[in-house]
């Protein structure tokens, strides 16, 4: 770490959130200390006749209330997301790009699926109607890069950029690389973060034959991450951007506030399934305590990937108590109020982190309410829990096996 | 002491013949591996060309659940993977798992995956609730390309950070960028770090034929590529991988590994400016070009050879050129610049890894691979692109570009070890 | 076969571009150059596009880039079509 006068600590300054269950900090967050889940039948589409007819979609969000009349022919909705809560991100942070150096801004998102109902309708104009309907902007609205492209050039960001794709894991391999970027001195000022939004028919049928996803036909018992009933997840859309500044340069500038610190991360990848060697997960949450310096003993709280596929879940729990200690710290998955959000899940669960040191309270686990027998995890279900929160624990997986977990913690 | 990553190993899978000697010998010669598509029936596009890989899975070694669950993409990176891995003289016992890592750009995923998929459970683009019950088992694998990165690291046993960078165009130098901070940072000793696409699919060649990016010159396939030239009219799409195996440079010298060449320099910028659009003034590649320049600690009178993004576009070959000399000043006129996309196409997330793999193999042959069916150059591409023949001449430091949809610009700088001592 | 009108050529910059801040496309544009208005080359690609789909003029693609303001695209969509009846 730099030491000095100068305090080169990567902070977040700034969130922006579009979830199933709120669109707005304001909003999500309200929500989620209710115990308000967005998970219900699906509305967009006629889902009847899917083996999975539930999910977390986003329906109060209008894009041309948020997005620039020109830009919405060439989006699909989760760059329209992604495009808002960057802008609200940066208002949040007092921030305006205008006026801060060019190179010294860059833009880290994740994603899974790329723009994906923008590509149902143009893989349908090809396939039934002929090459010569494919739309111009089928080239850039569909591919993995495409928030982190529009979010530059909406904000005149012209710095390091860059685009990963680990599935669930992605929201926080995003902030560390922002984190990674900001440390190496590349730039000061990221807009990290993740966002999906796959449902669409095209969207839901290809994740409909993974095993992972719930088929129970039930908004308030399809994802119950960690209970002894536990069938699976039930996909969402949305995700959150995290404005990550240098300290130093973010009190220059007069940052109105400091949500917290990325102070520690660690990625590992699991071995192939059927390996003698155990899962990496583990490895990768004491990697980061240790990157951010830390014992288990500091961390308040953990923000679960929470899986709800029982055998994933088994894993997780386990790690978590083989670090920590059998029931040793708050365990917590609010998820279970949106759904995965894929590249969008982990960024919301790292700001959802930083609320919860902001305001001293534990989103509560939703819907779980009979924690599986041989979990030795202190899951918080029912009710959201009072307590100081100087240091959280964000754990994420990606499906095949990338685990990765990230460490935040109060500035003062 | 500061670490270094070094490349000691490569693999490539490549238009024109499988491996990397037949790359080489293809670049090298000048000659090209454009031609009609013959994949699928390309009668109803504008562009019907593409430089196409005669790969056969079976030859290579995949069993057939592997031929029918992986998309091409994942088998052109497993196939390069393991040629890399064999190059560098360590074998998987070799490799400590936790300290072992993989980063793999692609720009477009299981693109072929999905356009096939899509096809069946639509039947033909006919319904919008598209038949759940048609679907493959597999297709989430195609929907979020993470296999890329998870089959290369199940192949070699990594179990240190695995991802797959997306970043368009760029992605194949951005993911060996992200592999060389993961070694210098210190979170790996060994990375297996490339990109590969297989993008030659209908969705892929109807959406560069809707913004005209594409050459049409489907009468003259094995010439449509011409970078630079004054008659230049598009790229040419391709596929293929390569697949670098990154050391820490200790690490390397201790089991006195061969080692092509170091990562000595990689930055990125964006031009902010539009999706597809280019800025004529090439400011921000010229940015991305001094910074990595910086970080190697060159300067342009070292650079001996450029290896061009030049997609052979009206617009991205006037902005390369415009970029070189904003960011070299005269030195631009004097360093050898060509694009082996003239030969091998344009394989969009890929071809950042084979052009970096050629440029290791130019300093590694003393050779600088040509511009093929550049005859004539727009009076505007007024530098030294190396037309039609290779050249022989000491190559020791190289810089690699690349840009991309989205506004990517990245530049790495490759050198020799030895010439920067602790 | 209709005409191809102002008002048809601002619906399909409507759908295809959407319509820039600032700028009333129901005024009076015909001169005002394209890139005024906010559309770029890709815009007026998926305009073009769409003409042709739903007009069956085609305007061979050499020509789009010249096609500077909405009046130049009018003459040249009238003559596509003129020159298809004819």
């Amino acid at each position: 770490m730099s030491g000095g006068a100068q305090d080169q600590r990567p902070v977040v300054t700034g969130l922006g959130v579009v979830a199933p269950n709120g669109v707005g900090v304001k909003e999500f967050w309200a929500a989620t200390l209710d115990g308000r889940s967005g998970i219900d039948w699906i509305r967009r589409f006629d889902a009847s006749g899917y083996p999975v007819r539930i999910g977390g979609e986003v329906l109060d969000f209008v894009p041309k209330e948020h997005i620039p009349s020109r830009l919405l022919p060439q989006t699909d909705r989760m760059t329209q997301h992604a495009l808002t809560a960057a802008g609200w991100a940066l208002q949040d942070a007092g921030a305006d790009p205008a006026t801060l150096d060019e190179y010294e801004m860059g833009v880290v998102t994740a994603s899974s699926a790329g723009g994906f109902e923008f590509g149902q309708r143009e893989l349908q104009k090809l396939w039934g109607q002929g090459a010569e309907f494919v739309s111009a902007y089928q080239s850039f609205a569909w591919f993995y890069a495409v928030n982190t492209g529009q979010i530059s050039i909406r904000h005149g960001m012209r710095g390091h950029s860059s685009v990963l794709v680990t599935e669930q894991a992605g929201g926080l391999d995003a902030v560390a690389h922002g984190r990674r970027l900001l440390r190496r001195g590349a730039v000061r000022f990221m807009v990290t973060g993740g966002f999906d939004a796959s449902l669409c028919p095209w969207g839901l049928v290809a994740q409909i034959p993974h095993t992972h996803l719930s088929r129970r036909d039930d908004p308030e018992r399809g994802y119950l991450p960690f209970d002894a009933d536990a069938c699976g997840y039930v996909a969402g859309e949305g995700g959150a951007i995290l404005i990550l500044e240098d300290r130093h340069a973010a009190r220059r500038r007069g940052a109105g506030q400091e949500y917290g610190e990325v102070a520690g991360y660690a990625a590992t990848f699991d071995p192939p399934p059927g390996s003698v060697r155990g899962p990496a997960l583990a490895r990768a949450i004491r990697g980061a305590l240790d990157d951010a310096g830390m014992n288990p003993g500091e961390i308040d709280v953990v923000f679960a990937d929470a899986s709800g596929v029982p055998e994933l879940d088994a894993v997780e729990a386990a790690a978590i108590a083989e670090v920590f200690g059998p029931r040793s710290v708050p365990v917590t998955a609010p998820k279970t109020m949106t759904g995965r959000l894929y590249s969008g899940g982990a960024a919301l669960d790292a700001a959802t982190a930083l609320l919860a040191m902001r305001d001293g309270v534990i989103p509560a686990t939703t819907g779980t309410t009979n924690v599986a027998s041989g979990y030795d995890i202190d899951l918080v279900i029912g009710q959201a829990r009072e307590t100081p929160v100087r240091a959280a624990l964000v754990v994420a997986r990606g499906c095949g096996g990338f685990n990765s977990a990230l460490v935040l913690r109060h500035t003062d | 002491m500061s670490r270094k990553a070094v490349i000691t190993g490569l693999g490539v899978r490549a238009p024109g013949g499988v491996g990397t000697k037949a790359f080489w010998d293809l670049i090298s010669s000048g000659r090209t591996a454009t031609r009609i598509i013959s994949s699928f029936d390309p009668s109803q596009f504008r562009s019907r060309i593409a430089a196409e890989i005669d790969f056969d899975a079976e030859l290579e070694g995949f069993t057939a659940e592997q031929v029918d669950r992986l998309d091409r993409v994942v088998l052109l990176a497993l196939a390069s993977a393991k040629d890399a891995l064999a190059d560098s003289g360590l074998t998987v016992a070799d490799l400590v798992p936790e300290r072992t890592a993989v980063s793999m750009g692609s720009a477009v995923g299981c693109t072929i995956g999905l356009d096939t998929e899509y096809a069946r459970v639509s039947e033909n683009g006919q319904h919008w609730l598209v038949k759940h019950e048609l679907a493959v088992d597999h297709l989430f694998e195609y929907l979020v390309p993470t296999p890329l990165a998870a089959e290369v690291a199940w192949a070699v046993g990594a179990e240190g950070p695995a991802a797959v960078i997306s970043t368009g165009c760029t992605s194949g130098l951005d993911a060996v960028g992200y592999g060389a901070d993961l070694i210098r940072e210190g979170s790996a000793d060994v990375m297996l770090a490339g990109a590969s696409d297989a993008p030659i699919s209908p969705i892929t060649v109807a959406c560069f034929d809707a913004i005209r990016a594409t050459s049409p010159d489907n009468d003259r396939a094995e010439t449509a590529s011409r970078p630079f030239d004054r008659t230049r009219n598009g790229f040419v799409l391709g596929e293929g991988a390569a697949v670098f195996v990154l050391e820490e440079l200790e690490h390397a010298r201790r089991r006195g590994a061969h080692i092509y060449a170091e990562i000595a320099g990689f930055a990125a910028r964006s031009n902010a400016y539009h999706m597809t659009g280019l800025r004529p003034d090439g400011r921000e590649m010229a940015e991305a070009i001094r910074s990595a320049m910086d970080q190697a600690r060159v300067v342009g009178e070292d650079i001996d050879y450029i290896n061009a993004h030049g997609s052979g576009t009206k617009q991205n070959d006037l902005h390369e050129t415009t970029a070189f000399k904003r960011s070299l000043g005269d030195l631009a006129y004097r360093i050898p610049v060509s694009s082996i996309k003239s030969m091998i196409g344009h394989s969009l997330g890929a071809i950042g890894s084979i052009e970096l793999a050629a440029c290791a193999l130019a300093m590694e042959h003393g050779v600088v691979p040509p511009t093929a069916n550049l005859h004539e150059k727009d009076p505007a591409c007024d530098l030294d692109y190396v037309p039609l023949t290779a050249r022989e001449q000491r190559t020791d430091t190289v810089l690699s570009v690349g840009s991309g949809f989205g506004g990517f610009q990245s530049a790495v700088v490759l050198a020799r070890p030895a010439r920067d001592e602790r | 076969m209709s005409e191809f009108t102002i008002d048809e050529l601002v619906r399909l910059m409507r759908i295809c571009a959407g319509e820039t801040e600032g700028i009333d496309l129901d005024g009076d544009i015909t001169d005002i150059p394209f890139d005024e208005l906010g559309y770029d080359s890709l815009a007026l690609l998926e305009v073009f596009n769409r003409v042709k789909h739903e007009f069956g003029a085609e305007i061979p693609e050499e020509m789009v880039g010249e096609l500077k303001t909405p009046r130049m695209a009018l003459t040249a969509v009238r003559d596509a079509l003129a020159a298809t009846a004819g």
